[in-house]
């Protein structure tokens, strides 16, 4: 989409660089892209990414001159940052609540592109990209999170390389080789900082090669339909998009700074603050929020199926609700773009939306918890005469069960226990799975085939025709119902 | 060129506003500065200074078996309260509501801060009672005289020069392991001020040893690692309370409405109802402790309680002053500079159908 270059060298060095390394008209042709002018408020969330990008590499930097990799020195190290080094809290604050402020705008980002197709053809090499830094972020945040060396660092990255470990042929190896021994202790955490500080560059070039992709075919835009004129449709990036994401930058600063300022320790977890102690299990293991829905769907698979033991399927069910993101493009068989013109499609997306926040709060709760209960009774476990473990008829009164409790003898061994009843939290987390995967491999194929699109507007500069600035969504069809465009 | 004007005019604007913001957030100066002492030789340290000639206060005098605040009820109902908001957590330990002093927290809050006379009279309960057997080894001495700490004087910016501190350091309890250069020996050497503020015992497993297998936590972030924080630890110090009936304490146990456990196990009744928290081995630390406050403040349990709470959220976090300082500075700028950022935006695209 990007026109001839419009960049003119004007000064005698300026020309002679152009003809050697033309870096001037490089960076004047990005500031110069065209960029459709109907972009709404959930396209800033690129430059907001690439703010937190840098964000956390500068605070990252700093903070490694501090870090002491060894399991003896790590804990009180990151401490002392927070105590003795100038500005030190302000530092580790920024980039501990800066990988949350990370995944936030990286899921809005991802819904964006989901909601408005911007996976679509031609933009299947930009999404794969995204879906590639998007894993690489995850890689790096759950490495970040053990360098503290607190309870959920160290028993977290031993849940994490368990899973690794339970991949059918090559797991054993790669957990070894992870690990850097049979356990988890120095060589892990020696190679976990290693790779923490070598992955968010490799994210910075992907992230080069992501924004290359998009100066090819150009910018999505919230109506689907493809630049037709450049004159009419377009923008040139800057000042028009540069203002307008400094605006959005700074709004996504301000909560940023009510977190590192007032709430620093909110999307934490208090078990973090105590020492890795291999022989201390916490209650409840679980990881930085942002990878909850994925926590969720790993514990959610409790039923072998086959051959395959529900563990090993519980890991391939979370390694697969993110992979199957890499072929999107090709399950959703819509030709149109934007769900702005696909009415059916919206509510499924809505519903996805809700489905994987909830996977989200069921992966921070116990499985075995309830929702909600609708009664709690008392049950007694006893062995019977043949040495076989019995469970009695449930009792509402105290009273009912103490008396079968003494009707038995002694032998019996009885004891009162709470039975509850009620939705757990594990049924939910089956159901919000199943539609997480329902709506990739079944109703995105399925609704491109059955699904009426609304009429679209033929062009950009038509959809936005008649309104001004932050009016309300005018009538975008063309009058007398134009049938769709055909080539997007 | 206008909307380049327009946003350097507002860079300096903001500048200028966030100045004024940052001089009026100042820290106020610390109130009991100007009682300290010149001088190293006319120091009287505030947690040392238990006057020798006047007669101890008799021990009975401290010994209620029950604490003032009102512990929870026996009861079941709030103990099965699931947290279902995911990633924050209730402000509850065991189950229930979690005590609160009379006047809340004063160094919660978005301008919360803390008093220099209670953080003092915390740091005296702990270094005479909690010290006994908990270290807070991530501190050193001179911390408790940076800005913000208890001891802290304006007069003496480095800490380190400071002769409460120093003397608070030399006369700890708990001295410091050290190779003496003359023999060779482990020696136990007074503190200095550079040194961390260790607990009694040489190594973990000297610690459990000494307390029938339990290990005393370090308490340097107690108030982070604990749900609740400065009002878990207030609570746990009030929640010493009679075990119901039909509760069986185990010998070297002591039952805490407030500390996280189950208690189903050595109840006899419906399990339904069992009392809520759990066992710990820490017998009640306040229930004979002799803490004469300096300032005069009646040390009831409960006030000791309040005290080295707000003292161990201090140490905790001791830049969460100047930390939410800044913050007060930092929204007001981002908002303005948004603003102007805004009204670039709208002036720029104001011809532009979009």
């Amino acid at each position: 989409m990007s026109g001839p270059s419009i960049y003119e060298p004007k000064t005698g060095f300026e020309k002679w660089l152009d003809t050697r390394l033309p870096i001037i008209r490089f960076g004047a042709d990005l500031m110069d892209f065209p960029t459709p002018k109907n972009l709404n408020y959930w396209w800033t969330f690129g430059g907001i990414l690439a703010v937190c990008l840098v964000v956390q590499i500068v605070t990252g930097i700093v903070l490694a001159m501090h870090y002491v990799a060894t399991t003896q020195g790590a804990f009180a190290s990151v401490e002392r940052i927070m105590r003795d080094v100038d500005f030190g809290w302000l530092i580790r604050n920024i980039h501990a609540n800066g990988a949350s402020m990370f995944f936030l705008a990286v899921y809005i980002h991802m819904f964006r592109g989901l909601y408005y197709g911007s996976y679509k053809a031609p933009r299947e090499v930009i999404w794969i990209l995204g879906v590639v830094i998007y894993l690489l972020m995850m890689a790096t945040a759950f490495m970040g999170y053990v360098l503290p060396w607190g309870q959920m660092s160290f028993h977290g990255s031993a849940v994490i390389t368990n899973l690794i470990g339970a991949i059918p042929l090559v797991g054993d190896t790669v957990k070894t080789y992870l690990m850097g021994g049979p356990a988890i202790g120095d060589p892990t955490l020696n190679r976990f900082f290693s790779l923490h500080y070598l992955l968010p560059f490799v994210i910075a070039g992907i992230v080069v090669l992501h924004i290359w992709a998009l100066h090819v075919p150009g910018n999505n835009n919230p109506t689907g339909v493809s630049v037709k004129d450049v004159k009419k449709d377009t923008l040139p990036f800057h000042p028009y998009y540069t203002v307008k994401d400094g605006f959005a930058i700074l709004l996504f600063l301000l909560v940023f700074a009510y977190f590192v300022f007032f709430a620093p320790n909110a999307l934490g977890h208090a078990d973090n603050s105590i020492e890795a102690n291999p022989l201390v299990t916490p209650a409840h293991i679980v990881p930085e929020w942002y990878l909850l829905p994925f926590y969720a769907i790993l514990r959610a698979i409790t039923f072998d199926v086959g051959p395959i033991e529900a563990k090993l399927l519980g890991v391939f069910a979370m390694f697969g609700s993110i992979l199957i993101l890499f072929v999107v493009p090709w399950l959703d068989t819509s030709k149109v773009r934007s769900m702005r013109y696909r009415p059916m499609a919206q509510q499924f997306f809505v519903l996805f939306v809700l489905a994987a926040v909830g996977l989200g709060f069921c992966g921070a709760n116990d499985p075995d918890k309830l929702v909600f209960k609708w009664s709690d009774g008392l049950i007694v476990n006893y062995v019977d005469t043949n040495g076989a473990a019995k469970v009695s008829p449930k009792y509402a009164e105290y009273a009912d069960a103490t008396a079968f409790q003494a009707s038995l003898p002694a032998s019996a061994g009885a004891s009162i226990a709470i039975q509850e009843d009620g939705f757990k939290w594990l049924w939910l987390s089956q159901i919000l799975g199943a539609y997480y995967f329902l709506y990739f491999i079944v109703i995105l194929p399925v609704l491109g085939i059955v699904e009426k699109p609304k009429v679209r507007p033929p062009s950009i500069a038509d959809s936005v025709r008649g309104k001004k600035h932050g009016g309300s969504p005018a009538s975008a069809s063309p009058v007398g119902g134009a049938a769709p465009v055909a080539a997007e | 060129m206008r909307f380049a004007k327009l946003a350097l005019a507002g860079l300096s604007a903001t500048a200028l506003a966030a100045f004024g913001i940052s001089a009026l957030a100042q820290q106020p100066t610390a109130p009991a500065a100007a009682e300290q002492p010149a001088s190293p030789a006319d120091a009287q340290p505030a947690p040392t200074d238990t006057p020798s000639t006047a007669i101890p206060a008799p021990a009975a005098e401290v010994a209620p078996a029950q604490p003032t605040v009102a512990p929870p009820a026996a009861d079941a109902s709030g103990g099965h309260g699931g947290e279902a908001a995911a990633g924050g957590e209730a402000h509850s330990a065991g189950g229930h509501e979690l005590l609160e002093p009379a006047g809340g927290w004063p160094h919660d809050g978005y301008f919360g801060t803390f008093d220099q006379n209670q953080l003092q009279r915390g740091f005296k309960v702990y270094s005479e009672s909690c010290s006994v057997c908990h270290g807070m080894k991530l501190l050193s001495f001179r911390n408790l005289g940076e800005q913000g700490g208890p001891f802290y004087d304006p007069r003496y910016p480095n800490p380190n020069d400071n002769p409460v501190v120093k003397q608070i350091a030399a006369t700890f309890t708990n001295q410091i392991p050290t190779i003496d250069p003359d023999s060779g020996d482990m020696v136990m050497m007074p503190a200095k001020t550079s040194d961390r503020i260790l607990g009694p015992f040489a190594n973990d497993i000297a610690a459990r040893a000494g307390n029938g297998g339990a290990l005393p936590p370090d308490l340097s972030v107690i108030t982070k690692a604990r749900h609740g924080g400065a009002a878990y630890v207030y609570s746990l110090l009030n929640g010493y309370v009679t075990p119901p009936e039909g509760l069986t304490v185990a010998p070297g146990q002591h039952y805490n409405a407030y500390f996280p456990g189950d208690t189903s196990a050595s109840w006899a009744g419906d399990p339904r109802h069992k009392p809520p928290g759990g066992f710990l081995a820490m017998a009640w630390p306040l229930e004979f402790a002799e803490v004469t406050f300096d300032d005069g403040t009646a040390s009831t349990q409960e006030q000791m309680a309040h005290d080295v709470a707000v003292f161990l959220a201090w140490a905790g976090d001791p830049k969460a002053v100047a930390r939410k300082q800044m913050g007060a500075a930092v929204i007001p700028y981002l908002l303005i500079l948004a603003l102007l950022v805004f009204l670039s935006y709208k002036r720029l695209w104001r011809n532009v159908e979009h």
